[in-house]
């Protein structure tokens, strides 16, 4: 038995759905970052699959993905250092105590 | 080179992945979800491994997922200092679910219907032809210096929130 790009690309939709619920129903900033994390790799695993089955000569999506890494180690950062910020002002780890800009 | 991998290792790092990632979304303590997310990024890797993309799964390995578990290891420790506030009730959101549950239903239902026509050719990912590529003028050198800058943009903005606050 063997699989081809069709599995990666399901296994991708599903991490990423899982990311999406995650990332909208955690109240814990870190758990909320974390739900991001398992996007990017979902993103990931979408891109080096369609490299190595729909491009393997020019091998674009492995650079994509290379480039998907730096940008969310980047991303990943700047939340966890925006989240000490947010911590120290407000002395609290919870989305939901960020509602200032409520109307 | 074969268009298709082992179904069998491919269901085996599958199920890492979807099973850790569940168990990242239940887990009550924050500091086992960071683990779980480990877990995933781990299974990831061997992933990319089964992909015949190497260099990206040493990259996965050694610096993206240690890296991210380490921040949001020391993140844990310092905003949840406490172990009541390290475990926490299980979220639920039914709109969050909803949402979730359409979106990999969509993708899951338009991906099966799909028919795939793979290309035959070599997929040569060695460390020799990626940085060949990435380093040539033509393809990929601008986006890498791009993507430094970035990161050192992003290594100093995370430096300057995360201060000490002296005003």
């Amino acid at each position: 038995m063997h699989v081809g790009v069709g599995a990666f690309l399901m296994l991708g939709a599903v991490l990423f759905s899982l990311g999406i619920y995650g990332a909208l129903s955690k109240r814990a900033t870190v758990q909320v970052l974390m739900s991001l994390e398992l996007m990017a790799i979902a993103i990931n695993i979408n891109l080096i699959a369609l490299a190595r089955f729909q491009t393997p000569r020019t091998m674009d999506g492995l650079f994509f993905a290379l480039f998907t890494m730096v940008d969310s180690a980047a991303e990943v950062g700047l939340g966890l250092a925006l989240m000490l910020a947010i911590f120290r002002r407000t002395d609290s780890s919870e989305v939901t105590t960020l509602d200032e800009l409520k109307g | 080179m074969p268009d298709t991998v082992s179904s069998i290792a491919f269901g085996l790092f599958a199920t890492l992945c979807v099973g850790g990632a569940i168990g990242m979304l239940v887990s009550k303590n924050v500091v086992h979800a960071a683990f779980w997310l480990l877990e995933v990024s781990v299974a990831t890797a061997g992933i990319f491994f089964l992909l015949h993309a190497d260099y990206v799964a040493l990259v996965q390995l050694l610096v993206y997922s240690v890296a991210v578990a380490v921040l949001m290891l020391f993140t844990i420790m310092i905003t949840l200092r406490r172990i009541e506030d390290a475990i926490r009730p299980r979220d639920f959101s039914a709109i969050a679910a909803v949402v979730g549950l359409v979106f990999g239903g969509m993708m899951l239902f338009l991906l099966s219907r799909y028919t795939w026509h793979p290309k035959s050719a070599v997929f040569a990912a060695d460390i020799a032809s990626i940085g060949r590529q990435l380093f040539s003028l033509r393809l990929w050198a601008l986006p890498f210096e791009i993507a430094s800058v970035l990161l050192t943009a992003a290594l100093v903005g995370a430096v300057w929130w995360a201060r000490e606050d002296d005003r």
